[in-house]
């Protein structure tokens, strides 16, 4: 970690983030990745959105956006369109992602766009003292939901994979090698890819739902998630409360940069 | 020496404390992380791998 | 040479972009402003553009944003409800210095309004629509050739001062077909953002040079700046400072007040001997023009001040204005919004009064004729 530090990260640390937030060790996760495929960092861009996790991007040394609360796909949309060679990834909140970018993340998912989404997940809105996301369990507790959340969760992947993303993974803090090779798959797979990665918010998550120490919160994250070659092989009693991770879609499909590039290639062929 | 430490970056979460298989780590008074049995430690990584602020490093044989 | 189209405004807008440079749009359909999109659907892949139809206005916006950091020059263009949904990353693209071009085609509002009918009730919008104090460029073209030297122009202006340009057409601009001859793309000026003379390492992404700009790198060139919407100080990193805060919020404004000659761009009509002078500006010049020419017929000493660039107000050469004439008459097709600026300017130099008309049809040449007679 030490010299990753020195290569992929700007003289800005401690960052901001609470004791034990699990922001740094998914931030880390998206470091090694970048690393084991040696990606040219004038040729990377990370777009982030407005929340805790959204503040990942200064501290990378890269070209860096940190954009508007939801925006940060279509802000990464244009710059994939103009910059095709780039690698363009996206690290965002639960809400950033799928409340008020929801709409963003399904089209983006649809067009199969070549961007690498990093969702932080911590199951909350961290950053403005933990009201409930659409990632928050029902029944979970929320400053906005004193009696306990009445709104049923997305699943992420689900979603991602129905709207038609080609690359779906998840991992947890936990798993935090686990986390740096999903999202290394993700970045070489052309298309939208997603990677879940679940993580602990002690402080606005963790207190009002008595999750404990954010040692706890990690002990939590490897006691119910459970590879999903094994699930397979698991009883429906097993299952209970358990979430899989892992590479959990992966197809073949048109990329939109791609087939936009041969557009540019007829237009321009036809004259006119 | 086996652990580096970078004091002025720990914020004290206890999460590698906690994860360390032989007890290696504790946190001195002032919550900081304190590496107190380096000779138990098995530089096995799992405080490096979770440590949210970058914090404390295995050191790496040098071959 | 070029032979003469008859060609729409819209259009001409489209066309006005490729000559500027533009090589990016995204955006949402919306009347009147959809042929800006649908021509260059077809136009920008031809010069090796992209062009993306977005799943919302926001996401155009966002999109924009994006590519012209990148470092493509890059349009949007939209109506009313799409303008509305814009202002949040319009603020954005001033906030971070981000330039880009918003083509807004007026129709009546609020909400849905009147779809396909001319309004000019955007002004103030375009103005004030975003939240926080900046800066603010806003032009206003009354033909089909000035949509397209003012598309150019738009551009010119957003990469000098690192701004968002808004180009507020209206629908009987942008709908309206007249001859076009396309200029020889030779004789056009076109402006570049600058760029960071420093290597990276030394190159402070927000440091002004004396006009109140930074130059300006692209992606992929090295430098691995950071961009956000948070207050930032010159290295582009947040800043909670109240020093930086204040200047930063200062320089919005100023590269644009301190620019105010460069940037403003006005016509004046008959005005040398003028009584009365009509204030109007989009579609509504237009009847301007014959009204003042009837007046004229009629020995009525009226002219006509047209603001092309309406943000920032064309002030010193309006009050000179004020201060030959009896009347100042402000046309406009909402329920009186540039009137109050012209009040504000002239200081009671002259008597301001309001033509406005929100009804949908535009403002006659007889209801402005009528309008100069009452004001002599
Ligand atoms: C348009 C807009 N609405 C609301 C906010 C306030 N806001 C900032 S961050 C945030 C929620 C962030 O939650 P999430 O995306 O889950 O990120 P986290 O802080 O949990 O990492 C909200 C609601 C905003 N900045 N902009
Ligand atoms: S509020 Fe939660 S998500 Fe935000 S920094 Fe603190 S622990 Fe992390
Ligand atoms: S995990 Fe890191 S920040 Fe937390 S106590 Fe250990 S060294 Fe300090
Ligand atoms: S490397 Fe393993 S044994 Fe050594 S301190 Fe870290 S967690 Fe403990
Ligand atoms: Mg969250």
């Amino acid at each position: 970690m030490e010299e990753l530090l020195v290569k992929y990260f700007r003289p800005k640390l401690p960052h901001i983030w609470c004791p034990g937030c699990g922001n740094g060790i998914v931030t880390a996760s998206v470091v090694k990745a970048i690393d084991k495929l040696q990606l040219d960092q004038d040729k990377t861009a990370i777009v982030s959105g407005i929340g805790c996790s959204s503040r990942a991007s200064g501290y990378l040394n890269f070209d860096t956006l940190h954009t508007a609360h939801g925006r940060a796909i279509p802000f990464a949309t244009g710059i994939k369109l103009v910059k095709p060679d780039h690698n363009v990834i996206v690290l965002t909140g639960d809400g950033d992602a799928t409340a008020i970018g929801g709409n963003h993340f399904i089209h983006a998912a649809r067009r199969n766009i070549n961007l690498t989404v990093v969702v932080f997940n911590n199951s909350i809105y961290g950053m403005t003292g933990g009201q409930y996301s659409p990632l928050t369990p029902h029944r979970g507790m929320a400053t906005t939901a004193p009696f306990g959340n009445v709104d049923r969760p997305f699943d992420l992947c689900e979603l991602a994979k129905g709207a038609g993303a080609t690359f779906v993974a998840r991992a947890t803090t936990y798993h935090a090698n686990l986390l740096a090779d999903l999202i290394a798959k993700a970045i070489e797979h052309k298309g939208f890819a997603l990677v879940e990665a679940i993580t602990a918010c002690p402080v606005s998550f963790g207190r009002q739902n008595k999750m404990g120490t954010p040692a706890n919160m990690i002990k939590w994250q490897r006691d119910n998630a459970v590879m999903v070659e094994a699930m397979a092989k698991m009883k429906p009693e097993q299952l209970e409360g358990k979430f899989p991770i892992g590479v959990l879609h992966q197809a073949e499909g048109t990329e939109y940069v791609t087939e936009y590039q041969k557009v540019i290639k007829r237009a321009m062929g036809s004259g006119e | 020496m086996k652990l580096k430490t970078n004091v002025k970056n720990c914020k004290g979460c206890g999460i590698c404390v906690e994860f360390c298989p032989k007890k290696v780590l504790e946190l001195d008074e002032v919550g900081k992380i304190k590496v107190a049995r380096e000779a138990d430690c098995i530089k096995c990584g799992q405080c490096e791998l979770r440590c949210p602020d970058y914090a404390i490093f295995v050191m790496r044989d040098k071959k | 040479m070029a032979k003469a189209v008859l060609m729409q405004g819209n259009h001409a807008c489209a066309e006005g972009a490729i000559a500027a440079g533009a090589r990016f749009f995204a955006g949402y359909p919306i009347t009147p402003s959809t042929e800006v999109a649908e021509l260059l659907a077809k136009r920008l892949p031809q010069v090796g553009g992209s062009f993306i139809q977005m799943e919302d206005e926001i996401a155009g916006m966002a999109a924009i944003i994006g590519a012209s950091l990148a470092g493509t020059k890059s349009l949007t263009a939209t109506s009313g409800p799409g303008f509305s949904l814009k202002q949040e990353l319009i603020g954005y693209a001033s906030m971070a210095e981000v330039p880009c071009v918003i083509v807004n085609v007026q129709r009546t509002g609020p909400s849905t309004g009147q779809p396909t009918s001319p309004a000019q009730g955007d002004v103030m919008q375009a103005r004030w629509g975003s939240h926080g104090d900046r800066g603010v460029i806003a032009l206003s073209p009354s033909s089909v050739p000035e949509c397209f030297t003012l598309t150019v122009e738009a551009f010119n202006l957003a990469e000098k001062y690192r701004t968002p340009v808004v180009l507020l057409l209206d629908e009987i601009i942008g709908h309206m077909r007249e001859k076009f001859v396309m200029p020889d793309p030779a004789s056009l000026t076109i402006v570049n953002r600058k760029k960071p003379a420093l290597p990276p390492g030394e190159f402070l992404p927000y440091k002004p040079e004396a006009d109140g700009v930074a130059p300006m790198p692209g992606y992929g060139e090295g430098y691995r700046f950071h961009t956000t919407g948070l207050v930032h100080d010159y290295t582009g990193f947040p800043s909670g400072s109240n020093a930086v805060t204040h200047e930063l919020i200062e320089r919005l404004h100023t590269k644009i007040t301190n620019n105010i000659d460069d940037i403003v761009k006005y016509e004046a009509l008959e005005l040398d001997d003028a009584e009365v002078a009509v204030v109007a500006f989009g579609g509504t010049a237009r009847s301007a023009y014959a009204a003042i020419e009837s007046a004229r017929a009629e020995g009525i000493k009226a002219g006509l001040f047209r603001p092309i660039t309406i943000w920032p107000v064309p002030e010193k050469q309006l009050f000179t204005v004020a201060e030959k004439v009896k009347t100042i008459i402000v046309a406009e097709m909402n329920y009186g919004q540039y009137v109050g600026e012209v009040r504000r300017v002239v200081c009671g130099k002259a008597n301001v009064v309001s033509l406005a008309k929100w009804n949908n049809d535009p403002i006659t040449p007889n209801e402005l004729l009528n309008a100069i007679k009452a004001g002599r």
